[in-house]
């Protein structure tokens, strides 16, 4: 059980940053995930901490020690790899006691501990098996039983599941789950599926080109990303954008997109209009499942759309939209028809919009209850 | 015109049987994906039906006439592998230019015809650059690009967005619809991504061990698969199973203790009828299976136990174990506001209307009820 602590790690190979002053406290007990596309330095960070890597600057922290001297086999810290590692030539019994052997456990009480730990994963029937009899999953809950019967600090995993066919990798994120709420150990877990940062995570920490973009929890993230670019991994389908501008009318601000416009009168909006200037342009954020669509044109204020096209997925519908120049994605009911080029009318839900700056891409407005724009 | 007609088909590899009696019929204009799994025929069929394997039984036919013997070069197929191999040492006009050369058309028409393309694709502003300094997803379109601008009657993709990213996946799943609804050529589609078929297709062929399981619109897939494999295959998350049988009325639920269903009394005349053996299958997708209270509206008393749930940001999926099976996982799709504890027992709350009933030894749908 511990906490772990990077303080402006920087680590650079040749001409690349892959990891870049990054700052980031991993609490005692967490499942904490590192979400991020390939190359964005996830695995570097991870191999930091284990210590296979030395930072070029920076410290590292285990349980409030620093480690960045420290050998990794002197760290206490498990690391379960992609290709799981096992050795093929040592049946399941004696990959799981290999380390309990390395440190010298004696044999009986080697016998529990592997023991024990094999029925907590289930693999108590497979003890005598070789790695090459067992099911990719099996495999799988060997190479995390090595890694438990350890007790260390921390466990360390490398987008363990992504070799795992479908239903696979769902027991498995279940079972990974469930093992860690049971065990109470602190989980630094990386993947590039922001659907399983989502599912797993208490926290998240989304990582991209070597800087850390944002670490929250999964819901906080969602509805309030720090920038474009984390509002693009979290959620299928991504969030739609959409160029407009930002123009002082009155006391009001219309935010003016080639088709239509939108009006707030809060302060807050205000604000976003330096002084002296009375214009700017932003990028519009709006998830496709904040969007309606409707067939008929509503009471309510709405814009005009038309069908771009419609992709119907069995338990909802994802309907293309042409606005203007743009195409959004919209999330309709299962039973949605209709055809491309048919005209629609969109409304939106107001108070949950973003938006970006055009230049830095990060967030400079969330919208809430209190504070949203209306369709004028 | 451009039908293809697919007779009893077979291909065999050795003593395996690849394609079993295969017979499809592909309307003119019509988008159709063949999806399976990995292994059940569908790129040996796209195969049989670009030329570059030849059947060992049955026919192809193209507008009633039988390819068997005809070359792929001279059938009028466009192509689109997943590993797409553009010319890297040409620029992408060249590339994309390339087929059109190849015809002996003029070059003034060549030149029209490329620019249409690449603005459909959106990649017109990449025309000059070299092919091999284009990111992955560039290269996706340019290959895309070379097999359109031929204007090929019929068009044969296998899986060509599998090694996009996801969100340009998500992009030009929406751009190649709309592109084959502008073109009109019929087109079909090899994937064993079963959102890219119900998104794309007019009608899907679904295959597993090399025999056609189901050929339907994907409403219709969805709604009433044909038996246990294809319900499971399509759909995101799979739908559940409960296994059971049937007697005087009642479902008796094995996966749950005191596990059983009353059938509605507007429906028991019918699952009388039609139910012959006793056992079972009853489905139900995630999206219509939801968790309550015993008081709730269409409260069961079928009783399940949280044990983990993801919050997807548009809505939350919830996994539980049934009361009488741990091994057993199911799922429900809630709002994405829905926060349960882990532990939590939950009753199971559903319509009769969406179930539906497979028979055990046979796996086929017997009937899907409310329909």
């Amino acid at each position: 059980m511990a906490s772990i602590r990077l303080n402006n790690v920087t680590k650079t190979f040749k001409n690349t940053t892959a990891v870049n002053n990054v700052n980031l406290v991993i609490a005692d007990s967490e499942f904490f995930c590192i979400l991020g596309p390939p190359g964005a330095g996830k695995t570097t960070l991870l191999r930091l901490i284990v210590g296979l890597e030395n930072p070029d600057d920076g410290d590292i922290l285990i349980g409030e020690e620093s480690v960045t001297n420290i050998h990794p086999s002197k760290r206490d810290i498990a690391m379960i790899f992609q290709n799981l590692a096992l050795y093929p030539d040592k049946t399941v019994f004696e990959n799981i006691a290999f380390p309990l052997k390395q440190q010298e456990v004696p044999a009986d009480e080697i016998e529990k501990r592997v023991t024990d730990v094999a029925k907590q994963l289930k693999v108590d029937w497979l003890l005598e098996k070789l790695p090459s009899q067992l099911s990719g999953g099996e495999r799988q809950r060997v190479a995390i039983g090595r890694a438990i019967v350890r007790q260390p600090k921390a466990y360390l995993m490398d987008e363990p599941l992504s070799n795992l066919d479908a239903l696979l990798r769902l027991e498995m994120r279940v079972a990974l789950k469930e093992l860690q709420t049971n065990l109470k150990e602190t989980f630094v877990y990386v993947t590039h599926d922001q659907v399983e940062a989502l599912s797993m995570g208490d926290r998240i920490a989304v990582l991209n080109e070597g800087v850390l973009q944002q670490v929250d929890d999964p819901s906080t993230i969602y509805r309030s990303p720090n920038n474009m670019f984390v509002a693009t991994i979290l959620g299928n389908p991504p969030m739609n954008f959409l160029q407009c501008s930002l123009k002082r009318d009155n006391g009001s601000v219309m935010l003016e997109h080639q088709t239509f416009k939108l009006q707030s009168d809060n302060k807050e909006v205000l604000g976003l209009l330096n002084t002296g200037n009375d214009s700017g342009n932003v990028v519009l954020g709006l998830r496709p499942e904040d969007i309606n669509i409707h067939h008929a044109q509503p009471k309510e204020k709405s814009i005009q759309a038309q069908i771009y096209v419609i992709e119907p997925l069995g338990s909802e519908t994802i309907v293309d939209i042409k606005i203007g120049e743009n195409v959004i994605k919209v999330l309709a009911e299962s039973d949605f028809s209709g055809v491309s080029n048919q005209g629609v009318w969109i409304t939106f839900n107001s108070h949950k919009l973003h938006l970006f700056d055009n230049e830095s891409h990060k967030c400079v407005y969330h919208a809430s209850e209190k504070s949203k724009f209306e369709i004028v | 015109m451009a039908n293809i007609v697919l007779d009893k088909l077979v291909k065999r590899f050795g003593k395996q049987v690849a394609v079993n009696e295969l017979s499809l019929d592909i309307k003119d204009k019509e988008f159709v994906a063949i999806l399976g799994p990995s292994g059940c025929g569908k790129t040996t069929t796209m195969n049989m039906i670009s030329g570059l394997l030849k059947p060992d039984a049955g026919t192809v036919q193209f507008d009633g006439k039988i390819m068997n013997s005809m070359p792929p070069g001279k059938r009028g197929v466009g192509f689109m592998f997943q590993n797409y191999a553009v010319f890297t040492f040409l620029s992408v006009y060249d590339n994309i230019a390339f087929g059109l050369r190849i015809r002996k058309m003029g070059n003034d028409q060549i030149d029209k015809e490329v620019r249409e393309v690449a603005r459909l694709l959106q990649i017109r502003h990449l025309l000059s650059m070299p092919a091999s300094k284009l990111s992955i997803n560039d290269m996706q379109r340019v290959a895309l690009a070379r097999s359109m601008v031929v204007k090929p009657q019929i068009f044969l993709l296998d899986e060509p967005l599998s090694n996009l990213d996801a969100a340009l996946r998500n992009v030009m799943r929406a751009e190649l619809k709309r592109i084959q609804q502008e073109l009109g050529q019929t087109t079909v589609y090899v994937t064993h991504d079963q959102v890219e078929a119900m998104s794309l297709a007019n009608k899907i062929a679904v295959m597993n061990f090399a025999v056609l399981q189901q050929y339907d619109s994907p409403h219709n897939i969805y709604n009433r698969p044909k038996n246990l494999f294809v319900a499971n295959f399509i759909g995101s998350p799979t739908i559940n199973f409960f296994d059971g049988s049937y007697k005087g009325g009642t479902f008796s639920l094995s996966d749950f203790s005191n596990g059983k269903l009353t059938v509605s009394k507007e429906n028991k005349k019918m699952v009388d009828e039609k139910v012959k053996g006793e056992d079972v299958v009853l489905g139900i997708r995630p999206e219509h299976l939801k968790l309550g209270g015993d008081k709730d509206k269409n409260s069961t008393n079928l009783q399940a136990k949280v044990v983990s749930f993801e919050p997807l940001g548009s809505k939350t999926i919830v996994y539980l174990y049934p009361n009488g099976n741990p091994g057993l996982i199911l799922k429900s799709s809630m709002d994405s506001d829905y926060k349960p504890r882990i532990g939590d027992v939950k009753n199971l709350v559903f319509e009769e209307k969406n179930l539906y009933l497979f028979d055990k030894s046979s796996t086929n749908l017997i009937f899907r009820f409310g329909s």
